[in-house]
């Protein structure tokens, strides 16, 4: 095994990880669809940081983020579902950067492509994402409380907007990392699945959020260790995995 | 006290404004320092969310005496089926009577001054309404705690309350029920029909 694929292994299963954690919230909060539809967004972003030659990382937070802030003023603002201005608002994001976007750099950051990942991208990975899970774990029993009942939560004095922006950002920052292993059309998948999987095989909401991650990280280290043995590319393999996983979770329904 | 009216009358914005999540002009005097819970009159969650009642609970306390000497307070005392049954259920599996008493309990784990409850008893059946009420009365008796109830429910008002208060918009009636609710305040507040409803539950 080559030094460069232990790499794409460790910074696959740490944003697999990660993706999971927090895919369990955005299940809960039936924010599935919003999940898939955001990482659309990140591509004019990654276009602009292609075309003026700055990090994509940075390109693709900077556009979620901007979304973010637009979802996050909807739900307040609104009590419509918004589930048609998310599509009709991310859907003209990923025209717009299919056009933006360089040919050549087109179907990577479309599908991801993991096997161009370094070092640095290790070290940008894993303390991101190990502040984001700590920090989630942290948040994590207004955001559990506000899904079941605003009521009950506000009663206890706890800032639910503020919970929910932050929640909101940490979507955008998973979804930002994760593009470069599933791509933008992609990451999606990677959010949703394992925590639905996981809805399958857990009763207590601890069991949930750990099989989520868990899960989360085995898709992205099985799908990459799979498309290495058979010369696929890793992104649709890694959403691939966690589709069966999903599958299996049938079999151990709770 | 009880709060009572019609649909739509104002009784839940009433309670928002209490609890000050909703922008309103006016004052409002607490007592400083004052806790006050609130049990909202919709909860409902989906049967396969995972989180079970002891989750639930201890999102309020991880202590285990005080959990469960605030399901003895709702009148769930065997501790045998606590420990072993109710405590691992999840919560979307119980019963709406049921989630009614783990929500009481909830509201009363952090032993507040005040709670309000926003009619308690919708979506349970006769019976289980009866003893809803009844629980609440002995709270109330046992813990000294002021309660503010909102019901549509003259009879439960009668027989429970201290003090009710009559919405329609504006106020209609206030004092104790024998006195406040007169056939006027009757009139003013559900129009004849109900009125006479009313009486028809009277001579039952």
């Amino acid at each position: 095994m080559s030094f460069q694929f232990i790499l794409q292994l460790i910074i696959g299963g740490v944003i697999g990880i990660g993706a999971g954690y927090v895919g369990s919230f955005m299940i809960l909060r039936r924010m599935a669809l919003v999940g898939d539809a955001l990482s659309h967004v990140a591509l004019p972003g990654i276009a602009l940081a292609l075309i003026f030659n700055f990090n994509p990382f940075i390109g693709a937070f900077a556009a979620l983020f901007i979304a973010v802030v637009g979802i996050w003023t909807l739900e307040r603002k609104t009590s419509l579902p918004s589930e048609a201005l998310v599509g009709i608002f991310f859907t003209t994001s990923l025209a717009l950067g299919i056009l933006l976007t360089p040919d050549a750099e087109l179907l990577e950051a479309l599908f991801g492509n993991i096997s161009s990942v370094t070092l640095l991208d290790l070290y940008i990975t894993l303390p991101i994402v190990t502040l984001l899970i700590i920090a989630l774990k942290l948040i994590s029993k207004p955001l559990t409380l506000s899904t079941i009942s605003k009521d009950l939560t506000q009663s206890m004095k706890v800032p639910v907007n503020a919970i929910n922006f932050i929640f909101l950002l940490m979507v955008a920052v998973i979804v930002a990392l994760g593009i470069k292993i599933t791509g933008t059309l992609l990451m999606g998948a990677l959010v949703i699945i394992p925590a639905a999987a996981a809805r399958n095989v857990s009763r207590t909401f601890s069991s949930f959020t750990f099989m989520s991650a868990l899960l989360g990280g085995i898709a992205a280290v099985s799908g990459i260790i799979i498309s290495q043995f058979f010369g696929f590319a890793p992104g649709p393999i890694i959403v691939l995995s966690g589709s069966i996983l999903f599958l299996l979770s049938f079999l151990f329904k709770q | 006290m009880a709060i009572l009216g019609p649909n739509g009358a104002g009784k839940s914005v009433l309670f928002r404004t209490l609890r000050n999540v909703i922008p309103h002009t006016g004052t409002i005097t607490w007592e400083k320092d004052i806790k006050i819970n609130y049990i909202p009159q919709r909860f409902t969650i989906d049967r396969d969310f995972p989180l079970t009642v002891s989750e639930f609970l201890r999102f309020k306390t991880k202590n285990q005496h005080t959990i469960l000497s605030a399901l003895r307070s709702v009148g769930i005392t065997d501790e045998h089926h606590i420990t072993h049954r109710l405590l691992n259920q999840r919560l979307g599996w119980l019963s709406g009577g049921q989630i009614q008493r783990i929500l009481i309990a909830w509201a009363i784990i952090d032993e507040p001054d005040v709670i309000l409850f926003d009619e308690p008893t919708s979506g349970i059946d006769v019976g289980g309404e009866e003893t809803i009420y009844h629980l609440i009365k002995n709270l109330k008796d046992e813990k000294d705690l002021t309660i503010l109830l909102i019901s549509h429910d003259l009879h439960v008002v009668y027989k429970y309350a201290t003090t009710v208060l009559c919405l329609n918009k504006d106020m209609i009636c206030y004092g104790p029920p024998a006195d406040a609710l007169d056939p006027t305040a009757l009139k003013k507040l559900y129009g004849e029909a109900a009125f006479f409803t009313h009486k028809h539950n009277h001579t039952k």
